[in-house]
C-alpha cells in the first residue's frame, strides 16, 4: 500500500463516553495509520460526509449508550447511498451479542466488545483491506 | 488570595518541625525499630522481592512499621473522627450512629417503569433514590427532537417536561426520602420541576432533601453531557446555590464528581486533584456573585469512585478530606464547621468491571464496596454484575444492594470508627497521596485554575495519556484482569439481560403531543418570553425556571431559549 490506512473514528449520537475511542486512537496511530476523530456528538450524516472528505479507509464508531441499533444502520445506509461501500464500516462499545448478527446484515462489518485489544482491532483493519 | 503553593510550602516548614514521635513508647524508640527493621531486610528478605507500585506510580515498600511515621503527630495530623481535619471521618461515631445511605443508581425507559423500579428498590430496604436520565434529558433536547432519535429512554429515564416527573414520584412522598440527581447542564430545571412536584403533594421545598448533580466542569473533561460554555454555565450554578440557600435550604446544590474523571482514565491522586480544582472555580464563582462562603460551602457534596486497590482508596478518602477541611478553612476562610466536611457519595467502578466472566464482578464491586465503607462514606452504590453488557436487571440490582446489607449488618465493619486507622501502610499512604494531590492541585492552581486547564486541554491530555498507559499495561500483561488477560475461558455469556422495549421512544413521544395539546400555549409562551429577559440580564433564573416547569413548558424548550441566550459549547480538540 503506498499511503497509510485512513481511518475516521467517531462517536455518533449523544453518548459522551470517550475513554475507549481515544484509546484506539493512540493505538491505531501507534500502529502507523492517520487517525482523524470527529469528537462527540456525530450525526450519521456529520460522520459520513467527514468520512468522505478525510478519503477515509475505515469508520470506527463507538458507542455505549444503547442507542447502536438506530444510529449504526443509519450510518452503514448513508454510506451505501453514497455508493461509498468500500469503506470498512466497524463499531466498539457495549453492544449486547445478540444484536450483532442484525448490524452485521446491516452492513457493520465488524462489532468488538469490551477486553478487545488494539493489536486485535489493528490486524482486522490490515486484513480488511487487503 | 493566596496561592496554592504558598499556603502549602508554609506547612512543609510546620511539618519538618512538628514532634517526634507517633504512638511510640519509650522503651521502643524510633532508632530501635529501625535497627530491628534493618536486620529484619538483611536476614529475612534474603531473596529480593519485586517492587510493587501505587495506582498513581509511587514504589510501596514490602514492610511498614512505626518508623516510617515517626514524624507523625496523631493530635494534629490524624486527629478524631468529627473534627477537623477529620482524617478519621466526618461524624464522631460514624456508622455507629447511622449506617451510609444505600443509593443504587436507577432509572429507565418511561416514568412509569422507573416509578415501579423505585417503588421496588424502596421495598427492598434502599435508604435513598437515584435518578438515571436519559442522554435527550441530560443535554436539554425533547424526545421528539430529530437529534434524540435511538436514544429516548435508553440510558435513564426520559424526562421532557413535568408530566413525567409527577409519574416518577408518584406514590412515593418526596419529604420522605432524599433523592439525588445525576444531571448537569440543566439541573436548575430538573430541581424546578421537583420542587413543583412536591409543591403538588403538599410539601415545602424547606423540607425537600436531595443532591443535584450539578457540576459542569467535569462534563467537558469526562462525561460529555454539557450544553452551554463555561461563563453562562457557571452563572446557573452560582443562581442555584443562591435561590436554594434560601428555598431548598437541605439541598446539596452541587455533586462535584471526581467518580466520571477516574471512569475516563484519571488515577487516585488526579481523581481528587482534579475534582477539587473543579470545585475551587465553584466557590470562586460563588464568592463573585457576592455569595458568603458558609453560607453555600456547606451544601458542597461528592461523587468519588472506589476501584480495585482496597487500602489506597481508603488512603484517598481519608487524605482528602484532610485536604478539603484545609482548603475551605485556611484558603477561604470558612468558620462553620460544615464547610469543612467532605461528605460524599461513592459508586464502585463501573470500568474495572469486565463483559467477560461477568459473576467475577460481584467479587470486585464487594471488595470496592468494602473499601468505600472503610473509606467513610457517606452514601454507596455498588455496580451490577452485568453492567458491562447492559442496563442490569431487577435481580443484579437487588444482587448490589445486599452486598451492602452484607457489608452494613454481618461484616463488623461498622463495629468501630476508621478501623484501618492506625495501620501503618494506611497512614503511610494517606500522607503521601495528601502531598501528592496537593502537588497536582497546585499545578493547575498556576496554570489559572480548572477552566483554564481545561481551555488547554491539560487535564484532558492527562486523562487520555493514563488511560491509553493503562490498555498498554493490560494488553503486554504487566497488568491482570481476570478472565480478560489471564485465567480466560471460552464461554457465551448465560446471565439474562436486561431486554429494551423498542415501543419507548414511540410512546414518549406520544406522552409529549398529548400533553402539548391539554397545556396552555400562551401562558407557556409568557414563562419563556421572561425567562429569556431575564437570561440576558442577570436575575436569578431559577424562579423563571420553576415558572416555565409549572406551565408545563418542555425541557428542551426553555433549554433552547437559554442556547439561544448563551451558545453551545465546542469541546477542545486534544488528539
Amino acid at each position: 500500500m503506498n499511503r497509510r490506512i485512513r481511518v475516521l473514528a467517531a462517536k455518533p449520537g449523544l453518548d459522551g463516553h470517550d475513554r475507549g475511542v481515544k484509546v484506539i486512537c493512540h493505538g491505531l496511530r501507534d500502529a502507523g495509520m492517520e487517525v482523524i476523530y470527529t469528537g462527540l456528538r456525530q450525526t450519521p450524516l456529520q460522520i459520513v460526509t467527514a468520512a468522505l472528505q478525510e478519503d477515509a479507509d475505515i469508520i470506527a464508531l463507538s458507542i455505549l449508550s444503547g442507542a447502536h441499533d438506530y444510529l449504526l444502520p443509519k450510518v452503514a445506509d448513508l454510506l451505501k447511498e453514497r455508493e461509498s461501500e468500500h469503506i470498512v464500516l466497524i463499531a466498539g462499545g457495549i453492544i449486547p451479542e445478540e444484536d450483532i448478527p442484525s448490524l452485521k446484515q446491516k452492513g457493520i462489518r465488524e462489532v468488538f466488545g469490551p477486553g478487545t485489544t488494539i493489536a486485535e482491532i489493528v490486524d482486522y483493519i490490515k486484513s480488511s483491506l487487503s | 488570595m493566596l496561592a496554592l503553593k504558598d499556603i502549602w510550602a508554609a506547612e512543609l516548614i510546620i511539618e519538618t518541625n512538628r514532634e517526634v514521635g507517633f504512638e511510640m513508647s519509650n522503651d521502643n524508640s524510633i532508632d530501635q525499630v529501625r535497627q530491628a527493621k534493618r536486620s529484619w531486610i538483611e536476614k529475612a528478605l534474603k531473596r529480593p522481592v519485586e517492587r510493587q507500585f501505587s495506582d498513581w506510580g509511587h514504589p510501596v515498600d514490602a514492610l511498614y512499621t512505626p518508623d516510617d511515621l515517626a514524624d507523625s503527630s496523631y493530635t494534629r495530623d490524624i486527629g478524631f473522627p468529627g473534627q477537623y481535619p477529620f482524617v478519621r471521618g466526618v461524624h464522631p461515631t460514624m456508622y455507629l450512629g447511622r449506617t451510609w445511605t444505600m443509593r443504587q443508581y436507577s432509572g429507565y425507559g418511561t416514568a412509569e417503569e422507573t416509578n415501579k423500579r423505585y417503588r421496588y428498590l424502596l421495598e427492598q430496604g434502599q435508604t435513598g433514590l437515584s435518578v438515571a436520565f436519559d442522554l435527550p434529558t441530560q443535554i436539554g433536547y425533547d424526545s421528539d427532537d430529530p437529534l434524540a432519535e435511538g436514544e429516548v429512554g435508553k440510558v435513564g429515564v426520559a424526562v421532557d417536561s413535568l408530566k413525567d416527573m409527577e409519574v416518577i414520584f408518584e406514590g412515593i412522598s418526596l419529604d420522605k426520602i432524599s433523592t439525588s440527581m445525576t444531571i448537569n447542564a440543566p439541573a436548575g430545571i430538573l430541581l424546578a420541576m421537583y420542587i413543583v412536584v412536591a409543591e403538588k403533594q403538599g410539601i415545602a421545598s424547606e423540607k425537600l432533601r436531595g443532591t443535584i448533580q450539578n457540576d459542569i466542569l467535569k462534563e467537558y473533561t469526562a462525561r460529555g453531557t454539557y450544553i452551554f460554555p463555561p461563563r453562562p454555565s457557571l452563572r446557573l450554578i452560582t443562581d442555584i446555590f443562591e435561590y436554594c440557600s434560601k428555598a431548598v435550604p437541605l439541598w446539596n446544590t452541587i455533586n462535584v464528581g471526581g467518580y466520571h474523571l477516574r471512569e475516563a482514565g484519571c488515577s487516585a491522586v488526579q481523581e481528587i486533584a482534579f475534582s477539587f480544582s473543579n470545585a475551587i472555580a465553584y466557590i470562586d464563582a460563588g464568592l463573585k456573585a457576592g455569595l458568603d462562603i458558609d453560607s453555600f460551602a456547606p451544601r458542597i457534596s461528592w461523587i468519588f469512585n472506589t476501584h480495585n486497590k482496597i487500602f489506597e482508596e481508603v488512603a484517598k478518602y481519608r487524605a482528602a478530606r484532610k485536604v478539603w477541611a484545609e482548603l475551605m478553612r485556611d484558603r477561604y476562610g470558612a468558620k462553620d464547621p460544615k464547610s469543612w466536611m467532605l461528605r460524599f457519595h461513592t459508586q464502585t467502578s463501573g470500568v474495572s468491571l469486565t463483559a467477560q466472566q461477568p459473576e467475577n464482578n460481584l467479587i470486585r464491586v464487594a471488595y470496592q464496596a468494602l473499601a468505600a465503607v472503610l473509606g467513610g462514606a457517606q452514601s454507596l452504590a455498588a455496580c451490577s454484575f452485568d453492567e458491562a453488557h447492559a442496563i442490569p436487571t431487577e435481580k443484579s440490582v437487588r444482587l448490589s444492594l445486599r452486598t451492602q446489607q452484607i457489608l452494613a449488618h454481618e461484616a463488623g465493619v461498622t463495629d468501630t470508627v476508621d478501623p484501618l486507622g492506625g495501620s501503618y501502610y494506611v497512614e503511610v499512604l494517606t500522607r503521601k497521596m495528601e502531598d501528592e494531590i496537593k502537588k497536582l492541585m497546585a499545578q493547575i492552581d498556576d496554570m489559572g485554575g480548572a477552566i483554564a486547564a481545561i481551555e488547554n486541554g491539560f487535564i484532558q491530555k492527562e486523562i487520555e495519556a493514563r488511560a491509553y498507559a493503562i490498555q498498554k499495561e493490560i494488553e503486554g500483561k504487566k497488568r491482570i484482569v481476570v478472565g480478560v488477560n489471564e485465567y480466560k475461558v471460552a464461554e457465551k455469556v448465560d446471565s439474562p439481560l436486561f431486554k429494551f422495549d423498542p415501543e419507548i421512544s414511540r410512546k414518549q413521544i406520544q406522552k409529549l403531543a398529548d400533553m402539548k395539546a391539554s397545556r396552555d400555549g400562551r401562558k407557556v409562551q409568557e414563562a419563556l418570553d421572561a425567562l429569556k429577559r431575564a437570561a440576558k440580564g442577570e436575575e436569578n433564573l431559577m424562579p423563571r425556571f420553576v415558572e416555565a416547569v409549572r406551565e408545563y413548558a418542555t425541557l428542551g424548550e426553555i433549554c433552547n431559549v437559554l442556547r439561544e441566550v448563551f451558545g453551545e459549547y465546542h469541546a477542545v480538540g486534544t488528539l
